[in-house]
């Protein structure tokens, strides 16, 4: 099968022909480059947004109180809408909750820990919004249940607080002052979002008593399981029908509670990011068809400029099939080498930019190729090649020698 | 070695033909050197590419070392052409961008020799036609003459039975022009056939045998001592 003095014989006409041979290959290598760019653009695209919903959960529904906008029963817009320890036993108990919490936050409070202080987040929370916020247990525990119920003051601090208020002590069994009142910490958890790892959280019920929130929240949270997307936004919709009917507004006052559903904002993000890896996959095959066209070309420009030398080959004892195969070896070769070289460079490209930090974005990180993706490519290029070759070949093996050999 | 039987050849022009060959019968026998000699326009050039299954003709009959050649296909053509015949053109027609070794080896490629026999073998015909020393040159650096040597050398490589050559000394001064001829004579003493289309009459007295074509029909055929 592979007969090297025939491919010498090809690559000695190639590496003599340079100029010719570089602007065939420079059109296929350009083609490839350029769809191993759009391919690791899209997936940086695609990298960096999901990193972004990695923040939390993603089947989440958060709902805050809000105010009213339109009048209701005689009460008039512009009342604020509380939400109350009612609503999150409600949120908890709907048969489409996964897990659930309810929180209020004290924004800009004070930790110290020794001589060490600064101004945190304190989260007052229940056990599942771990879950929620998707939190990385670095040492100890959560909050749990029983600090809930019997209203412990412990807390479970982010990397942040510690690294900037424990220098070599393990913060676990200290008491840090939050406020000014003493907490024990109980655990350390990280966070992709740094800025979600400066808080503190405490558990709700001691946070409601110590900082005199009585049964209020500021928000609750749930998630929604296996539920699908159409089911999760008839689930808030039945949750604000419930609200409304509880607090007192028009359930067509958008503005009396929002309740932001992740699941069919990540869907619409999903759909997006589909969209222009469709589009990229396109314009990705319309460089390939146009860098195969352009070899197409060459080729035949090619043939017509060899035509002498193609019956002079014929003169001297070169069959039909010969010449075919001449044209398309050297068109497969050309096409093969530069496409490879073309992937190699794309794929250097993408690394270098993807270890540039300066280069990461909150939505576009580590731009990569499938390497599936590039030897299928490579593979395409292979056989684009001996296409591009064949019908020039094919014109050429068709020359009879005396036209080719005709003085002009 | 060759023989035609009234070989008739037209090419189309316009919505009628042309008949470039009006019946041809030629004989020619192994060992002879023959040359063909006409006015441009005879078909002495269409003559010489049927006798080198370059063209095919229209009718008649065509034996080519007591094979019949009629409607081959290409193919079988090609190893027909390669095995035995060696050509010769006007304008040398060596490959520019091989040297002159690989172009003198380039048959042998066709024939399926490895690299190495090849380039040896090229080298033996080069040092025959008195240009062993210039087998790493480039065709563009040599002269006509050079040229023509190497195309000879080209052309005798496959040990054919018949060298067919269409002007040969038409694009060289008169001195080449007598260089190429000996070369040609001395490998038709070794025993190959040697026919020369030329119009050139010191160039056909050189040869033994002398066909002359006029309209497409061979008129005389004086034999020369």
């Amino acid at each position: 099968m592979f007969d090297s003095d025939k491919w010498n014989e090809r690559f000695e006409t190639l590496s003599k022909n340079k100029l010719r041979t570089f602007l065939t290959g420079f059109a296929v290598f350009w083609g490839i480059f350029m769809l191993v760019i759009l391919l690791g653009a899209g997936n940086g695209l695609k990298n960096g947004i999901t990193n972004q919903f990695q923040d939390d959960a993603i089947n989440t529904i958060w709902i805050w109180g809000g105010r009213t906008n339109l009048a209701y029963k005689g009460l008039k817009p512009g009342r604020r809408i509380q939400l109350e320890n009612a609503d999150y036993t409600f949120v908890d108990d709907l048969e489409g909750t996964d897990h659930s919490s309810a929180r209020f936050s004290v924004r800009n409070a004070t930790a110290s820990f020794g001589n060490l202080g600064g101004a945190y987040q304190i989260d007052a929370v229940y056990p599942d919004n771990s879950y929620i916020e998707n939190c990385k247990q670095v040492s100890g525990r959560y909050i749990n249940d029983n600090d809930v119920k019997e209203f412990r003051k412990v807390t479970s601090i982010g990397m942040g607080v510690v690294n900037e208020l424990y220098k070599d002590v393990d913060p676990i069994g200290t008491y840090i002052k939050l406020n000014g009142i003493p907490f024990k910490v109980v655990g350390v958890y990280s966070e992709v979002n740094n800025r979600e790892q400066m808080r503190c959280y405490i558990p709700i019920s001691t946070g409601q008593r110590v900082f005199n929130y009585n049964n209020l929240l500021e928000n609750v949270q749930m998630t929604t399981g296996d539920l699908t997307v159409p089911e999760t936004v008839a689930l808030a919709e039945s949750i604000r029908e419930n609200l409304a009917k509880n607090h007192h507004f028009d359930i067509n006052d958008r503005r009396a509670v929002y309740i932001q559903n992740n699941s069919e904002n990540y869907q619409e993000v999903l759909d997006i990011i589909t969209g222009i890896k469709l589009f990229i996959l396109i314009i990705g095959a319309g460089t390939i068809v146009a860098g195969m066209v352009g070899v197409s070309n060459i080729m035949t420009i090619v043939v017509k400029e060899r035509t002498k030398e193609i019956g002079v080959r014929k003169a001297l004892g070169a069959t039909p099939l010969s010449i075919i195969a001449m044209v398309m070896q050297e068109s497969v070769f050309v096409t093969a080498i530069a496409g490879y070289f073309g992937l190699i460079s794309g794929i250097a490209l993408l690394e270098v930019v993807s270890n540039i930090p300066a280069l990461q974005h909150d939505f576009f990180s580590n731009p990569q190729v499938d390497i599936n993706i590039a030897i299928g490519t490579t593979l395409l290029l292979v056989f684009a090649g001996a296409l591009a070759g064949f019908f020039p070949s094919r014109r050429a093996a068709k020359i009879k020698p005396v036209v080719a050999l005709r003085d002009d | 070695m060759l023989k035609l039987n009234n070989i008739i050849k037209s090419y189309p022009v316009g919505g009628g033909k042309l008949e470039v060959l009006k019946g041809i019968d030629l004989h020619i026998k192994e060992g002879e050197m023959v040359s063909i000699m006409g006015s441009s326009g005879s078909g002495k050039s269409t003559l010489l590419n049927i006798i080198g299954i370059l063209d095919d003709f229209d009718s008649g009959e065509y034996y080519l070392d007591g094979q019949l050649i009629d409607h081959i296909s290409e193919k079988n053509a090609a190893h027909l052409r390669n095995s035995f015949i060696g050509f010769i053109f006007q304008s040398f027609n060596l490959i520019p961008f091989k040297n002159a070794m690989e172009n003198v080896a380039l048959p042998l490629y066709y024939k399926g020799i490895g690299r190495k026999k090849r380039n040896e073998m090229a080298l033996e015909y080069l040092e025959k036609v008195g240009l062993r020393e210039w087998a790493e040159h480039m065709p563009s650096e040599l002269s006509g003459g050079q040229k023509q040597r190497i195309a000879i050398a080209r052309a005798l490589i496959t040990n054919p039975k018949v060298i067919l050559a269409d002007e040969p000394t038409g694009a060289l001064d008169s001195a080449t022009s007598y260089e190429v001829m000996n070369l040609l004579k001395e490998v038709n003493n070794e025993g190959m056939t040697v026919v020369i289309v030329t119009h050139e009459h010191d160039i056909s007295e050189m040869t033994e045998r002398l066909i002359n074509l006029h309209d497409g029909k061979i008129i005389r055929e004086p034999i020369l001592v």
